[in-house]
C-alpha cells in the first residue's frame, strides 16, 4: 500500500478517541459554568416569575443530571444528530452549516495571506540577514504580532471604512443586494477584504519570522555554500535552494496555527459583524447552550484534524523521509 | 485668498476636488425608495412581544405588531396617564375595579388580510399575556374573561378588584395584540413558529430574518395610519461590537443607533460629525435604575445604620459625571423621576459624606481592625451594562474609604444570574434594574419578601418588612388611584428609610443617528414603539 495513504488510514482510527475525549470535555466544562441555559434566558427577557422560571427549565431538559444528559446526547450523535438547539430555537446542524462557510472562508484567506506573504517576506529578510530590509521586516512583523487583533480591526475599520470609504465596515455581504453567482462571490470577497486582513496580519509575523530563521540558518549549510562554489548567484540560490528546505517547518506550524486561528475569528468575527462560526460558540456559551457548543467544538475538532492531516500528507510529499520507517513496520 | 487673485486654474482644481469627494465609492446602501437601516445588538429567540415583554424584543416587533396603547408626551386618547390610542381608541375602568372596556379601532387588518376584532384582543388576552408573557403574568392574575359584546369592543372582567391604573399604565408593555387566527391551532404557543415569522397589524410586514445578519422589515400598504408609514423599509442590522456601531454611522451605512449602542465615551466625537444627530430624549417610560442589591441574610448588612453608611459613602454626583458623562441623573428611591405620577422626592437622602458614613459604622458596632478594614465583602456587578461594570469598580474604592474591604467578583450573565438570585453567593450586587410604568410590575418585587430563588431582579437579598409587605399588598389591590398612588408615595419613603436597596442613579439610552431621519424621540418609548411617523429624507 502506498505510505501516504497507510498514514492517512491510522491517522483516522487515532482521532475517534481524540474526539470523544474532546466531546466529553466540552460538555464537562460548560457543566461547570455557573448558571444554565433558562437562566440565561431569563435575563435576556428581563425577568419574570417562578413559575416560568420552573416551566423554562422544563422545556429546556434540564431537569437530569449532568450524566443523564451527556449520555442523551452522545446517543443522539451516534444517529448522527447535533440536536437542538436552545437559544436559537433550531436544530444544530443547520446553524452550523449556515455559519461555517463564513469561517472558513475567512480563515482560508486569512491562512492564505500570512502564509504567502509571511514566507515571501520572510525570504526578503532571510536572504540577508541584517541588513536594513531584514531589521525592518522583523520589526514591523513583531510590532503586528503584538498588536491585539481586535484593535487592528478597528483601526483598518476607522481607516479603510469611515475616512476613505474603500471597504464596508462590516457584514459578509450587501444587505439584500439579490446579487447572484459572481457578483455576489465579489460582493463577498470586499466585505472580507478588511477582516481577512485583521486576522491574517497578525499570524504574518510567525510564518515571517520562521522562514527568516531557516533561511538565515541555511546560508550556513554546505549545500548553500556548494551551490556558492558552482557560481549560482544568490538570488536563485536564496529561491530554489535554500527557501525550498526553510520551507517545511513552516507546513507544520500552519498545521498547528489552523486551530488557534479558529479562535481568533470569534474576535474578528464580533467587529466585523460576521455571522461565523466563531460568533456562534461565543454565543453558545453566552447562552449556556451545552449541545450547541459541543457541537461547535466538535465540528472544530475534526476541522483541525484534517487540517493537520493534510498538512501531513504534504510534509510527505515534501519530505520522503516523513513515514518511511511505517513501510518497515 | 483675495477673490480677485482666484485663478481659473485654482477655481478649476477647486471644483474637481468637490466632485472627486462627491464620487467617493460610498456605500449608503443604493437608496431605493426609504429604506432606514437601524443597528440592532441582539437577536431575540422568540420575537413575539405577546410572551416576552422585553425591550431587545419590542425593538424589532413593535413595528409589526401593535399594543392597545401607546406611551405619550402629550396624552392623548382618555388625556391622562400620557397615553396615546393604538388599537384601542379609548378605554375605562370601572368603579370597583372589576372590569376594565376597551373601544377597538374599526378597519383594521392584519398583515395576511383578515379583519382585526375583539376576538383577536381576548385569545391575546387569555390565551397569551396571562398565561404565557413574563410580565403579563403578573398584571392580569386575576383576569378572567374578556366579553366580545361586539367586534370593536372588549370587556376584560376579573376576579379579584384590579387597579385600573395598573392596567393603564401597563398597556404600552403588555398589551400587544396577536392574530386569533394564526395561533389558535398551537398545541404549544410558546413554542410556535409563527413567533419568529410576526403577523400584526403595525405599519411594517415583517418580511425576512437572516440570522446573524439582519431582519428586514417592509412597508404595510395596508395601514390604518393616514399616510404612514414614510419609510419603504426598515433594516435592522445585527452589530453585535458596540465600538463597530460608531464606525457603521459614520460611513453612512447604517442611519441609526438605539440604546447607547454606539457607546457614551464616543459621543461626544460623534457629535461633531457633520450630519449625525444625539438623541437623549426617548426613553422616558424605560428608565432603567442603577442599583445596590443588599443581602441582608449578612449579619453586618442587615444592620440598618450600616447600610445607611454604604448609602453615604457612595457620592452620587461623581457616579453621574463620570460613569454615565451626565447622561443620567442621581436617584432618591425605587421610583425615578421619569415617573411623576408616582414619584416622591420628599423622603430621607443619604448625601455623600464620609465622615458620617465612618461614624455610623463605629456605632454600629464595626471599628476599623488593624490595617484599617472594617469588615470584608463579595461585590457582583451585574455584566449587563459598561456602567453597571464601572460603577462596581467606584463602589469597591468607595467602600474601601469608609473602611469596608469589598472584593469584586465579575461573571459573565448567566453565571451573575445563578450567584445573585439563585444562589443567593453575595453580599452586595450592583443592578440595573428598569421602571415599567407603574411600580406594581417590576418595582414592588424589589422589596417585597418572599420571592422564591430564581427570579432576576427580585428582592433575593432576603429582606423582610412587615410594614413594606403589608402597603404594597393594600396597593395591589387598591382601585381608588388618588390612594393608590398616595400609598407608593409612602412605600418610598419607607424604602429610603430603611434602604433594603440602594438606589444611585436613574438612567436613560442614547440615540445617534443621521440628520436625514425625522420624527425621531418623539414619545417616551420611541425605539421601541411603531415608527410609523419616521421619515427619511433625501
Amino acid at each position: 500500500m502506498n505510505r501516504a495513504l497507510r498514514l492517512l488510514r491510522r491517522r483516522l482510527i487515532s482521532s475517534i478517541p481524540v474526539l470523544l475525549i474532546v466531546i466529553v470535555g466540552a460538555f464537562f466544562l460548560l457543566e461547570l459554568a455557573p448558571g444554565d441555559a433558562a437562566d440565561a434566558y431569563l435575563l435576556s427577557i428581563g425577568g419574570g416569575d417562578p413559575a416560568l422560571v420552573q416551566a423554562l427549565r422544563q422545556s429546556y431538559g434540564l431537569e437530569g443530571s449532568t450524566l443523564s444528559r451527556l449520555w442523551l446526547y452522545l446517543t443522539s450523535l451516534a444517529r448522527f444528530d447535533l440536536g437542538w438547539s436552545v437559544t436559537f430555537n433550531r436544530p444544530i446542524a443547520g446553524l452550523i452549516a449556515e455559519r461555517l462557510p463564513n469561517t472558513l472562508w475567512l480563515m482560508v484567506g486569512a491562512v492564505g495571506l500570512s502564509f504567502t506573504a509571511g514566507s515571501l517576506l520572510g525570504i526578503v529578510a532571510g536572504s540577508k540577514p541584517g541588513s536594513w530590509r531584514d531589521r525592518l521586516l522583523s520589526t514591523g512583523s513583531l510590532a503586528l504580532y503584538a498588536v491585539p487583533s481586535f484593535w487592528l480591526g478597528l483601526v483598518l475599520i476607522v481607516l479603510f471604512s469611515v475616512q476613505l470609504r474603500w471597504f464596508p465596515t462590516s457584514g459578509i455581504e450587501t444587505i439584500a443586494s439579490g446579487k447572484q453567482g459572481l457578483a455576489r462571490a465579489r460582493d463577498i470577497a470586499w466585505h472580507l477584504a478588511l477582516p481577512v486582513a485583521a486576522l491574517g496580519l497578525i499570524y504574518l509575523a510567525l510564518f515571517l519570522r520562521m522562514m527568516r530563521a531557516g533561511m538565515a540558518e541555511a546560508w550556513r549549510q554546505d549545500y548553500a555554500l556548494a551551490a556558492r562554489a558552482r557560481g549560482i548567484g544568490p538570488a536563485r540560490i536564496a529561491v530554489f535552494h535554500i527557501a525550498r528546505n526553510a520551507l517545511l517547518p513552516l507546513v507544520t506550524m500552519l498545521g498547528l496555527h489552523a486551530a488557534s486561528m479558529l479562535g481568533g475569528s470569534v474576535v474578528i468575527e464580533s467587529v466585523f459583524a460576521i455571522p461565523g462560526f466563531g460568533r456562534l460558540a461565543q454565543e453558545a456559551v453566552a447562552g449556556r447552550d451545552a449541545p450547541l457548543l459541543t457541537g461547535i467544538i466538535l465540528v472544530s475538532a475534526v476541522l483541525v484534524i484534517l487540517v493537520n492531516l493534510a498538512v501531513d500528507m504534504a510534509y510527505a510529499f515534501l519530505d520522503p523521509r516523513v513515514g518511511a520507517n511505517e513501510v518497515v513496520a | 485668498m483675495n477673490i480677485i487673485s482666484l485663478s481659473r486654474r485654482t477655481l478649476f482644481k477647486g471644483s474637481a476636488l468637490l466632485l472627486a469627494s462627491t464620487a467617493l465609492p460610498r456605500f449608503t446602501f443604493a437608496q431605493s425608495g426609504s429604506r432606514l437601516v437601524v443597528a440592532a445588538d441582539s437577536e431575540p429567540r422568540n420575537l413575539n412581544p405577546a410572551i416576552v415583554a422585553s425591550n431587545g424584543v419590542f425593538f424589532i416587533s413593535s413595528k409589526v405588531i401593535e399594543p392597545l396603547a401607546e406611551a405619550s408626551f402629550d396624552g392623548g386618547g382618555d388625556g391622562e396617564g400620557g397615553l396615546a390610542p393604538r388599537l384601542a381608541t379609548s378605554w375605562e375602568g370601572s368603579d370597583d375595579g372589576l372590569s376594565a372596556t376597551f373601544k377597538l379601532r374599526e378597519g383594521v387588518k392584519w398583515h395576511d388580510g383578515q379583519p382585526f376584532t375583539s376576538a383577536d384582543v381576548a385569545f391575546s388576552a387569555l390565551q397569551v399575556w396571562k398565561p404565557l408573557q413574563n410580565l403579563g403574568r403578573l398584571v392580569f392574575a386575576n383576569l378572567e374573561a374578556v366579553d366580545t359584546p361586539d367586534d370593536h369592543t372588549a370587556v376584560f372582567r376579573f376576579a379579584k378588584p384590579t387597579p385600573f391604573q395598573l392596567i393603564r399604565n401597563a398597556l404600552p408593555v403588555v398589551s400587544s395584540v396577536v392574530a386569533k387566527h394564526i395561533f389558535e391551532g398551537e398545541a404549544d404557543i410558546a413554542a410556535s413558529e409563527a413567533n419568529n415569522k410576526l403577523v400584526g397589524t403595525g405599519p411594517f410586514r415583517f418580511a425576512e430574518h437572516r440570522p446573524g445578519e439582519y431582519y428586514r422589515l417592509e412597508r404595510n400598504p395596508d395601514y390604518w395610519g393616514e399616510g404612514e408609514p414614510k419609510l419603504d423599509e426598515i433594516i435592522f442590522r445585527v452589530l453585535p461590537d458596540r465600538a463597530a456601531a460608531a464606525g457603521a454611522l459614520e460611513a453612512g451605512e447604517i442611519q441609526l443607533a438605539a440604546f447607547s449602542q454606539v457607546p457614551l465615551t464616543d459621543l461626544d466625537r460623534i457629535s461633531k460629525v457633520p450630519g449625525i444627530e444625539v438623541y437623549s430624549k426617548g426613553y422616558e417610560a424605560l428608565t432603567y435604575q442603577l442599583g445596590v442589591e443588599i443581602n441582608h441574610r449578612r449579619a453586618e448588612l442587615a444592620n440598618v445604620r450600616v447600610r445607611q453608611a454604604i448609602a453615604h459613602a457612595i457620592d452620587r454626583d461623581f457616579v453621574v459625571r463620570t460613569i454615565f458623562l451626565g447622561y443620567a441623573e442621581t436617584a432618591t428611591g425605587i421610583v425615578p423621576k421619569n415617573a411623576p405620577e408616582f414619584y416622591n422626592g420628599d423622603v430621607p437622602l443619604h448625601p455623600f459624606d464620609v465622615d458620617k458614613a465612618n461614624a455610623l459604622l463605629d456605632e454600629a458596632g464595626y471599628p476599623r481592625k488593624d490595617g484599617g478594614a472594617r469588615f470584608a465583602l463579595r461585590l457582583l456587578p451585574a455584566p449587563y451594562f459598561t456602567e453597571t461594570r464601572q460603577f462596581g469598580d467606584y463602589l469597591r474604592q468607595a467602600l474601601a474609604a469608609v473602611g469596608i474591604d469589598a472584593t469584586v467578583v465579575n461573571n459573565d450573565a448567566a453565571a451573575h444570574q445563578k450567584a445573585v438570585y439563585t444562589d443567593h453567593d453575595f453580599d452586595l450586587a450592583v443592578a440595573p434594574t428598569v421602571f415599567r410604568g407603574d411600580p406594581a410590575i417590576s418595582t414592588t418585587i424589589l422589596v417585597r419578601s418572599g420571592t422564591p430563588a430564581g427570579v432576576p431582579f427580585s428582592n433575593q437579598g432576603g429582606y423582610e418588612n412587615k410594614e413594606i409587605d403589608a402597603l404594597i399588598d393594600k396597593a395591589g389591590e387598591t382601585v381608588d388611584t388618588a390612594a393608590r398612588t398616595a400609598l407608593y408615595k409612602q412605600l418610598q419613603v419607607l424604602v429610603a428609610e430603611d434602604l433594603p436597596i440602594i438606589n444611585v442613579a436613574d438612567w436613560g439610552f442614547i440615540t445617534v443617528a443621521s440628520s436625514q431621519v425625522k420624527n425621531v424621540s418623539n414619545n417616551p418609548r420611541w425605539a421601541v414603539s411603531s415608527w410609523a411617523d419616521t421619515e427619511l429624507d433625501a
